[in-house]
């Protein structure tokens, strides 16, 4: 039998940009933690060694995905409407770590907070507002 | 193609809503000649930028102009062929960077406050994504700015950008862009 994790891992397996990203996750019951190992590709900033965010920004969309997916049984993976990103403190070139809280998953409209942290998880370095449509014939 | 040869095809006077370029100060001038001389190394000394193939093709007074291919790779459904909106945010984000600077009398260091993103429609498979940045007010520390994604024009928007920024004096926070550092040198920094 497949589970939600596993339609969500075959779905991000088939994703060219989640490849390219190179972002995997781990699942706690309906929990997920999303990582994102660091490359060289994904600085904006070399002279401080910060990421880009972009890239900062992306790994937290997805994350918020994938958290929806995960707490939802959406044939398909929603998708987004918005997105907010809250800067925080610059993300070093080091491995990413996030979560996604779904803090109201409707018929037609979820909303999510995701944040993503280094180190410290108390210290996030960017978090994201999303809104997803959810409605499968949207 | 060259980065900057494209630039050079851009009427930067015309589409400004603003004073006449003679009434520009000297300075800032100076400053988005520079930006031109440099506009090669703009986007390509940014590692993100250039694994995601962004190409900046024109700027004005207070507005950049840039260019993201489709490719295979930056496919985010791959059922659809729908470029993955975290591609949109990056170009965005970016460009509004660079649209500050030549908002500027002096080079700044500068960092995303928060942006925000709408996406009104999917990008079409196979096409390039054109964007647009403008930035329409700056203060000693904030600057704020909104930018466009679409295929043609900004009639059909695939995704709308606003965005703000903290600015920093270059002295004390490195940019971290070659084209800004040395602008900042030519125009005597700080």
């Amino acid at each position: 039998m497949t589970t939600r994790a596993d339609q969500l891992r075959a779905f991000l397996d088939r994703s060219p940009f989640a490849r390219f990203l190179g972002m995997r996750f781990e699942a706690d019951g309906d929990q997920l933690t999303a990582i994102l190992p660091f490359q060289e590709k994904f600085i904006g900033n070399r002279a401080i060694n910060a990421m880009h965010g972009g890239c900062t920004g992306a790994f937290l969309e997805l994350t918020a995905m994938a958290q929806v997916y995960l707490s939802s049984d959406l044939r398909r993976p929603p998708k987004p409407i918005n997105i907010t990103i809250d800067y925080l403190r610059s993300a070093r070139g080091e491995d990413l770590y996030a979560h996604a809280i779904v803090h109201k998953l409707g018929r037609r409209m979820a909303s999510v907070r995701a944040e993503a942290w280094q180190g410290e998880r108390d210290k996030p370095v960017t978090a994201l507002q999303a809104h997803f449509l959810v409605a499968e014939d949207g | 193609m060259d980065g900057i040869d494209v630039l050079e095809d851009v009427n930067f006077t015309s589409r400004q809503q603003g004073g006449p370029m003679n009434e520009m100060s000297e300075r800032e001038d100076l400053m988005l000649k520079m930006m031109r001389q440099n506009a090669g190394r703009i986007m390509s000394t940014v590692p993100w930028a250039q694994a995601l193939g962004f190409e900046l093709t024109g700027i004005e007074k207070g507005r950049a102009f840039a260019r993201v291919a489709w490719r295979e790779d930056l496919v985010g459904d791959p059922d659809t062929g729908v470029i993955h909106g975290g591609v949109l945010t990056a170009l965005l984000d970016n460009l509004c960077g660079v649209c500050i600077n030549t908002a500027l009398k002096k080079p700044m260091s500068m960092a995303t406050l928060d942006l925000r993103i709408d996406y009104m429609r999917p990008a079409d498979k196979g096409r390039d994504i054109l964007a647009e940045a403008e930035c329409y007010h700056v203060t000693r520390n904030v600057a704020f700015t909104h930018a466009w994604a679409y295929h043609e024009t900004r009639e059909r928007v695939i995704a709308t950008a606003a965005g703000t920024f903290a600015l920093n004096d270059i002295n004390r926070w490195a940019s971290g862009n070659e084209a800004m550092d040395l602008a900042n040198k030519m125009l005597g920094g700080g």
